[in-house]
């Protein structure tokens, strides 16, 4: 076994001089698509406009730094679109300039578009924002590979912790976006499968935008309070607002006084500021450094992607990007994500395999899966949908 | 080799010896910088207690000796800056600069030359300690960490924990003479005594590559199996050689354990249960004793080498990262 592995790295020793050599170049695409937000109803914190594309810049430079040695180089083609329209015929002039590897900045349905042209067929598009599982399931594709965790790892990451912490009795509140219903049954699912209880399930029918109205948080705190009256006695409420639209004003206004989860208040999330463990802190100055703001989760998830590509252009010591994706999707790739394990792809639908955080506005509080959910081959696949249950057939 | 037969004759030694090693005088201090207090813990090696807790910048780390024994240099990361710690009056007496973000350094032979690794700026800071001036810098891979120096300092090892190289640099010249490509997120890099092979240990890929010193390839890889530990909790960090370099202990950081490993056969002999998160490992001068830094339990394990088990647990300040041994 060490003889073998000795061999197979030693194949691996790289030229000293770079310089020497000619140099082979990587290009990879960046398609992000820019959505209509909502009207913010705070002034905290505007969402950024590179939210994303500063991640896959930063995973360009560092691969560029590690193919200095390697007489790699890497560029970044960057689309950014505002019209959904447009996504299509970047796609064909990305892949018609000869670019295998995209960045993948876009919505779900435009994922899906994306990923059936005809000239999506030889190209490898890296999910960095879309979370929902159908993606992972039903309507999975052979030619993509999700970045972020699912929905599904979202909630099982909490579930995982509530049950950890013995807090079983949930009451579960979801606003009215499609993607708000899909983290509520997200969070139903995991109930279910970590034998929690949700003792209430209500939708949030509350109109939004009053706090910048001088006294707004009077209404606010009357309408929650009226809202959790009356619920059956809960440990926890889980909120469903992914647009962020009222999720924060549940806090320290319900009935009876219980910590909130979910979308905000306790987040299951990728990434967040206060992650600082597994030299986490590195990557953050890193990127504060170039972007002037924190890395957000789309920009992990890019930040991610590149550096698969940069880690499997390193090992296999070639810019080809079939000879990439292959080593990217096999078992033993092991990618570093500031996540204290390697991380890998699941091969039944694509899905990174990673730990999820359990983070607020100011600190890291847990990390899933949580310790004692084991699994016969990775603990990692605790989390989200495991080989026997995935409805994905690659097509 | 006899394992089974080894392990019997240790077990049996192991009821004798720690009443012997305590009662054996030591001259010996313990140094450990710890990372979230700010402070180097200064431990007494014959009483293993505390004499003095002393401030230093922010966030130390790496720790490293004079030549003479006299000062100690310690990378203060969030101060961008290396504290030069006199070891008499226990006082910082100097700054040197260092470049951004200094994790990890290594002395030179000559004493003079001090090598830093800027984990933020992708660069290795050749500092003079006289001088106290930065000579040069050495543009390396992502995230800079790992610093070995050849015994006859002509060789540097640096490793680059995103890169994933080991980078041979040749001290006289500056220049980088090979990368070679090691398991996922190296940290330390470390020679050998008789300078041939040096070990590079890789945290995410679990592993430490053996690196033949001369033609820059690899050895062989030394593979870890804790038992009841999950595989992705086994993460080697720092690592030393035994006095008459048949073993290395090597650090598992989560995992909790550091395991021994024969240099020969780079079989791990055994694992030894030490605090938890353990980073780093320093050998006694009498090659007795191994000190292990345990960042999340906030102690210091002493490990017995004649009897290859851990003998006494020290606490220390909060986040202990680095640690070396003053004769």
């Amino acid at each position: 076994m060490i003889a073998v592995r000795a061999l197979a790295l030693a194949s691996l020793l790289l030229a000293a001089a770079p310089a020497l050599s000619a140099e082979a170049t990587l290009r990879v695409g960046y398609l992000g698509l820019a959505v209509p937000r909502p009207v913010a109803n705070t002034a905290l914190d505007p969402p950024p406009e590179d939210e994303g594309l500063q991640g896959a810049r930063l995973g360009i430079a560092d691969n560029d730094s590690t193919g200095r040695f390697t007489g790699q180089r890497f560029i970044l083609e960057e689309r950014r679109l505002s019209d959904p329209e447009a996504v299509l015929p970047a796609l064909r002039d990305l892949a018609s300039a000869g670019i295998r590897l995209v960045v993948a900045d876009l919505p779900a349905q435009q994922l899906l578009d994306a990923a059936d042209l005809p000239e999506a067929r030889e190209l490898t598009l890296f999910n960095v924002r879309a979370p929902d599982d159908a993606l992972r399931n039903e309507s999975c594709r052979r030619n993509v590979l999700h970045l972020p965790p699912s929905r599904a790892m979202q909630a099982d990451a909490l579930g995982q912790f509530l049950a950890a912490r013995r807090w079983r009795n949930i009451l579960l509140i979801s606003g009215p976006s499609e993607g708000d219903k899909l983290y509520a049954q997200a969070i139903r699912n995991t109930a279910r499968k970590f034998q929690l209880r949700i003792v209430a399930d209500k939708p949030w029918t509350f109109d939004p935008g009053a706090r910048r109205v001088d006294t707004g948080h009077y209404g606010i705190a009357a309408e929650v309070a009226r809202f959790t009256q009356g619920v059956p006695a809960h440990d926890i409420v889980v909120v469903a607002d992914e647009a962020g639209e009222w999720g924060f004003d549940v806090a320290y206004r319900t009935t009876e006084p219980r910590p909130v989860a979910g979308t905000h208040g306790l987040v299951p999330t990728s990434w967040a500021r206060p992650h600082e463990q597994w030299g986490a802190t590195q990557l953050q100055r890193r990127f504060l450094a170039r972007a002037k703001r924190w890395m957000l989760p789309r920009d992990h998830a890019a930040w991610l992607a590149l550096r698969a590509v940069g880690e499997a252009a390193t090992r296999t010591r070639s810019t080809d990007p079939a000879t990439i994706v292959a080593r990217i999707r096999e078992p033993r790739f092991e990618l570093a994500g500031f996540k204290g394990v390697p991380l890998s792809f699941r091969e039944w639908d694509g899905q990174l395999r990673q730990p999820v955080l359990l983070a607020d506005e100011r600190s890291l509080v847990s990390v899933s899966p949580q310790q004692g959910f084991q699994h016969q081959f990775s603990e990692l696949d605790t989390l989200g949908t495991d080989k026997p249950e995935t409805q994905c057939q690659f097509r | 080799m006899p394992v089974p037969l080894i392990a019997g004759a240790l077990s049996a030694a192991a009821l004798l010896l720690p009443l012997l090693v305590t009662e054996a005088p030591r001259a010996e201090t313990i140094l450990v910088s710890n990372e979230k207090d700010n402070t180097i813990s200064v431990i007494d090696g014959a009483t293993l207690k505390i004499t003095h807790t002393v401030a230093v910048g922010e966030r130390p780390r790496g720790i490293v000796l004079s030549r003479d024994g006299r000062q100690l240099y310690v990378c203060v990361g969030d101060s961008d800056r290396i504290d030069v710690l006199d070891l008499e009056s226990w006082k910082v007496v100097q700054h040197l600069p260092s470049g951004s973000d200094p994790e990890l350094l290594a002395l030179h032979p000559d004493g003079k030359r001090l090598y830093v690794a800027n984990e933020d700026d992708n660069l290795v800071t050749v500092v003079d300690v006289e001088q106290r001036a930065v000579l040069t810098e050495i543009p390396v891979g992502v995230e800079p960490e790992g610093m070995g120096l050849s015994p006859d300092g002509k060789f540097l090892v640096n490793t680059s924990e995103t890169t994933n190289m080991a980078h041979v640099i040749d001290t006289d010249t500056g220049e980088i003479i090979a990368n070679v490509l090691v398991g996922a997120r190296p940290r330390a890099a470390v020679w050998e005594a008789d300078g041939k092979r040096f070990w590079v240990s890789a945290e995410i890929g679990g592993t430490v590559s053996v690196i033949d010193a001369a033609g820059h390839s690899i050895a062989g890889t030394v593979e870890f199996n804790v038992p009841g530990v999950p595989r992705e909790a086994v993460q080697p960090v720092g690592l030393v050689f035994s006095a008459d370099g048949r073993l290395a202990y090597v650090a598992l950081g989560p995992s909790n354990r550091v395991a021994v490993v024969d240099t020969r056969s780079l079989e791990v002999q055994r694992y030894l249960l030490v605090g938890q998160r353990v980073w780093n490992v320093a050998l006694s001068p009498d090659g007795k004793r191994v000190f292990t830094t345990n960042g999340v339990s906030n102690d210091m394990s002493v490990i017995d080498t004649a009897a290859q088990r851990v003998t006494h647990s020290v606490p220390v300040g909060r986040a202990p990262w680095g640690v070396v041994v003053k004769p």
